[in-house]
């Protein structure tokens, strides 16, 4: 299981970092959020994998560790509300240049010669 | 305080002197050269005492944090500078008066010279070397702004900059050095690093040390090779030549090495290093000299070389060659300084300094020619004049020098040679100067002799040059003696000042030089000739090539890495966290640990599959923003579903409710955005992103493999077992959120808060245009709230509200709390904004969403707060257990009040940041496509 976890975290953190080095800011945004969701299983694995346990006392015979819980319950709110402020930015990018590119002006040059390629990329 | 007084007056000079410009030339004269004179009187008490051997130190503390403290100290070596200082001070203060033209800024010139008089007594009198390096650098400043005084002219501003930039980087590696002694030693005050030679020198950190200090030493002092901004920097106007430039501040190095002279010196490397520095800068200085017409340049590179020639009696190491050192000092900074100011009143009364012009002056100011001659004389070591006793004890210490084999000879060889040089050019300086023939068309003509109050400094130091010349013992012997002592650090060999030792080995050297300077000079045209077939390098022109050179670099570099591309940081971004974290991690190993594996049941690994599937659909289809949008929910689902799996059901809650407002954040700006991303990339940078990113993600698994199969220990315990007895919950997580960690928690939604009101802020005035169609263009619905969800969702807020207070008052005790059920509330609040539209909720929720979030954080902190009232630390809990008919009992605690600040909090922030983006658009388009209103 723990092979498997692992996976899935490498996954989310391929995925985010991939679409965060994206061009245009909805990309980097569903890239950042898959990178959260990474970076928190990461944080809440260091308790390790624990099943039918509980973080409650006399819940439950095996109690997970509550730590890092805790940690990834903020982790997962302060995340949001990053996510919130960065979407924010991105249309007020949107809205103060026109275009949604990070770097808040479409490359021009190589707009035109990949325009040819779009059919190849998709 | 009296010795922090000395070095204050002329700072405090500075401030006040400018005021007096107004009032003419004379009064600011006047004015400026008062500090000098209470220093002098403020001085003078002290003699006692220093003759006796002793030294001065008055201590305050400053930042004893980094040993820096307000010390002063006076010794003989300290006063004697001081002297000089202040001394030259007042000459060059009166001889400005008739310097500068009546026109000029003589406020600023006189603010400046006071200000670099104070810098130069802080250098001098500073017992702590961190202090001492704030004066030294204050002089490199100094001296840039005096050398551009008449900002007007190119080259003064370009041999600013060369002085600047070649002081301030051996400034820098001086305080390097500085810095290595205060580690060697553990302190930065004098007496402890004076009295630690021996264990500075046998530190493995001494070689590096020593050469950072001469670094610092070599460059202020205008050693070989950084010698070459001295005689630029004399486009200053001449006092400040005469003074800075060779009285004092280039002084500075030679007082450095002086001052480290017990600490650093005594070693091969000191030998080495310095005084075959101080032979070149010797050697080179003195044949340059010969060659230059310009009678400024001339000086300078005379300067040179008798900063040369200082240094390399410092360098030998000898006890009787510091003396020389020291005694040279003197001699050189009177006789040099008065022939600046000779050439000064020459250049004022011809309009030229030419030597190729300006011959016989004799005719035209007999008065200053003697005076200059006087001066030249005692430059070239005639007897019966300074100069000439303290070349003498140089010949002697240049022949004691015993260098193995044939280097034996080098240093007596390279002394008289240098000797000739100096007996050359100073004919030169005489015999062209005032004779040889007529003026050539000078640009004031007849010249005449200056106004009688512009003589008098050089008669004084003319006069200092004859009496120490005659009377050596007599008028310099006792300042020399406490100045000797104290550079050497107590002991002073046996040595006689006298006029003449009888005729030995030194007197013939200086015989040598003698004919031999002469005879170079009446053959003069020869040399010149020669020399002529060298091309001249023109440092300036080098040294501004290579800063030229040296700023399109850095340029280059810049914009290589900042290209103004957030896309390309965040890729230097990963590269950069991905190669600082590589090191560390394989020397750990990514080796699986020793735990076994637990077994794949199949939901799990079904579960994980999907997850994998959908991160990596939502790359694939990131193109189409929505579908790789509801891709993306999928993943947060799932992770919700690991949260359960693994224990962790406060996770799977906050997940599941934060995944809904994600989601409907991430639609909402969709509808502002363009649905699709075209490609814009070439497939090697998209290849090459698939690297970084692969590589990361395997780094990534790897690292959580090893972490997870360790065994591994943790402080969770104490939690568990205090969770009851001390928090009074037995949900641990949210225990640990309000109450052991609460401060953490007033931390986090305090930056919830700020994010939310950022949101707010940024959005307050943006306006953007709502698209008329979607993107299929087709219109969008007559009906943006379709009652079927206006109905349905309506009775299902109270429902949801009824929830998320059942979930926040079980919180303490089972999954729950606070933040969750803000999220759920906030959930359904959100769904009344899409189905009944934000006119229709806002005129039903009065209370602006920023209200309640700065309600919410005021809750948690004075929850913290309130337990000051009751004695006891920001944030402790209380709680009790209270009873009600039909509820039973239950439990009643701080913490709760505390979490229902942060369940305000997140509603507010939460609604704050959706309202915001929902109500973008511009209230025109509202009419033709009411769609807005919603949102979605």
């Amino acid at each position: 299981m723990e092979l498997v976890f692992a996976l899935a975290i490498g996954t989310l953190t391929s995925t985010g970092i991939y679409l965060m080095l994206r061009a245009r800011t909805f990309p980097v945004v569903l890239g950042l959020t898959l990178l959260s969701y990474g970076v928190n299983l990461f944080l809440f694995s260091t308790g390790r994998l624990v099943r039918d346990g509980q973080p409650i006392i006399g819940g439950a015979d095996i109690y997970s560790d509550p730590l890092p819980q805790a940690l990834v319950l903020t982790a997962i709110v302060i995340g949001f509300a990053m996510t919130a402020f960065l979407v924010t930015l991105a249309l007020r990018s949107h809205a103060d240049t026109g275009v949604d590119h990070v770097d808040g002006a479409e490359q021009s040059s190589t707009t035109k010669e990949s325009s040819g390629r779009e059919e190849a990329d998709q | 305080m009296s010795l922090a007084l000395v070095v204050m007056l002329p700072f405090m000079g500075a401030v006040i002197a400018p005021q007096f410009a107004q009032a003419g030339r004379t009064a600011i004269a006047i004015a400026s050269s008062v500090p000098s004179l209470v220093a002098l009187m403020t001085l003078f008490p002290y003699w006692e005492r220093l003759a006796g051997g002793n030294a001065v130190i008055q201590h305050v503390e400053w930042l004893p944090q980094i040993g820096l403290s307000l010390s002063f100290r006076l010794d003989g070596l300290a006063l004697l500078f001081a002297l000089l200082i202040l001394v030259i001070g007042i000459l060059i203060i009166l001889y400005a008066r008739y310097y500068l033209k009546k026109h000029e800024n003589v406020g600023k010139f006189y603010s400046l010279l006071l200000l670099f008089q104070g810098a130069m007594l802080g250098i001098v009198l500073s017992n702590n070397l961190l202090l001492m390096l704030v004066f030294w650098e204050l002089t490199s400043v100094v001296s840039f702004l005096l050398i551009s005084f008449w900002n007007h002219k190119q080259d003064a501003r370009r041999g600013a900059r060369m002085a600047l930039a070649i002081t301030g980087g051996g400034g820098l590696a001086l305080m390097a050095g500085v810095l290595l002694i205060g580690q060697i030693v553990g302190s930065y005050e004098l007496e402890v690093v004076l009295a630690a030679g021996d264990q500075i020198r046998a530190h493995a950190l001494y070689p590096i040390t020593l050469a950072l200090i001469l670094v610092g030493a070599f460059t202020k002092s205008a050693q070989f090779p950084f010698h070459f901004w001295l005689p630029h920097a004399m486009q200053a106007p001449t006092p400040v030549s005469a003074y800075l430039h060779s009285a004092t501040m280039v002084k500075a190095g030679i007082f450095l090495m002086a001052r480290l002279y017990p600490a650093l010196a005594g070693t091969e490397q000191w030998f080495y290093m310095v005084s075959f520095t101080g032979m070149i800068t010797l050697l080179i200085g003195a044949y340059v000299a010969m060659f230059k017409h310009d009678l400024k340049g001339l000086l300078a590179h005379s300067t040179v070389s008798h900063l040369g020639l200082i240094t390399l009696l410092f360098g030998m190491g000898t006890k009787l060659a510091a003396v020389a050192a020291v005694f040279h000092v003197v001699n050189h900074a009177t006789f040099k300084a008065s022939l600046f100011m000779a050439a000064g009143i020459i250049d004022h009364e011809t309009g030229t300094r030419d030597m190729r012009r300006i011959n016989g002056l004799w005719r035209y100011m007999p008065h200053t020619a003697t005076l200059a001659m006087v001066a030249a004389a005692s430059m070239a070591g005639v007897p019966l004049l300074n100069g000439f006793i303290s070349k003498e004890m140089f010949f002697a210490e240049a022949l004691e020098l015993n260098l193995p084999g044939i280097w034996a000879y080098l240093p007596p060889l390279v002394a008289t040679l240098a000797g000739i040089f100096a007996v050359a050019y100073s004919a030169r300086f005489i015999h062209d100067v005032f004779f040889n023939g007529q003026p050539k068309n000078l640009p004031v003509f007849p010249p005449h002799e200056p106004p009688r109050y512009m003589k008098i400094p050089v008669e004084i130091l003319v006069f200092a040059c004859l009496a120490v010349g005659m009377f050596p013992a007599f008028s310099v012997g006792p300042l020399l003696f406490i100045a000797a002592s104290a550079t050497l650090g107590g002991e002073v060999p046996d040595y006689t000042l006298a006029v003449a030792h009888g005729f030995n080995l030194p007197l013939l050297m200086s015989f040598a030089a003698f004919s031999g300077g002469l005879v170079m000079y009446s053959q003069r045209q020869r040399f010149f000739d020669f020399h002529e077939r060298f091309k001249e390098i023109d440092e300036k022109a080098v040294f501004e090539s290579v800063v030229t050179w040296v700023g399109n670099l850095s340029e280059r570099v810049t914009n290589k890495l900042e290209n103004g591309s957030l896309q390309r940081y965040a890729l230097l971004l990963f590269l950069t966290a991905f190669t600082v974290t590589l090191w560390p991690l394989t020397e750990l190993g990514f080796s699986i640990g020793s735990n076994e594996l637990s077994p794949v049941d199949y939901p799990s690994a079904l579960g994980a599959l999907v997850l994998i599937g959908a991160a990596i659909g939502t790359v694939v289809m990131h193109r189409q923003r929505l579908t790789s949008l509801i891709l993306l929910s999928v993943v947060g689902l799932l992770v919700a579903v690991a949260f359960a799996t693994f224990s962790a059901p406060d996770l799977a809650l906050t997940q599941l409710s934060v995944e809904v407002v994600t989601i409907i954040l991430l639609v909402l700006s969709l509808f502002y955005l363009p649905a699709q991303t075209p490609v814009e990339t070439t497939a090697f940078t998209r290849w090459r992103d698939v690297g970084i990113a692969l590589a990361a993600g395997i780094g990534m698994t790897l690292v959580t493999l090893a972490l997870l199969t360790r065994p591994f220990s943790s402080i969770s315990e104490f939690f568990l077992e205090n969770s009851k007895p001390g928090g009074g919950g037995t949900n641990v997580v949210n225990v640990i959120l309000v109450d052991f960690r609460g401060f953490d928690t007033l931390g986090e939604i305090t930056v919830l808060a700020i994010a939310a009101l950022g949101i707010y802020s940024m959005m307050k005035y943006t306006k953007l245009q709502a698209p008329a169609t979607d993107r299929l263009g087709n219109p969008w619905s007559k009906d943006p709230h379709p009652t079927m969800l206006m109905q349905i969702s309506r009775p299902l807020l109270p429902l949801a509200l009824m929830v998320s207070v059942f979930i926040f008052l079980r919180g303490h005790n089972l999954p729950g709390g606070g933040f969750i059920a803000g999220l759920i509330t906030a959930v359904a609040l959100i769904s009344q904004y899409i189905a009944s539209g934000v006119d229709w909720s806002e005129q039903r929720v009065k209370t602006p969403y920023q209200i309640v979030v700065a309600l919410g954080v005021a809750i948690a902190t004075l929850t913290g707060v309130g337990s000051y009232a009751f004695g006891y630390p920001f944030l402790t809990s209380w709680f009790t257990y209270a009873s009600l008919p039909v509820i039973g009992k239950f439990e009643l605690a701080t913490a709760m009040i505390f979490d229902l600040g942060v369940y305000l909090t997140v509603v507010g922030a939460t609604l704050l940041a959706l309202t915001s983006l929902g109500k973008l658009s511009d209230p025109s388009t509202k009419v033709s496509a009411s769609h807005n209103e919603g949102g979605v």
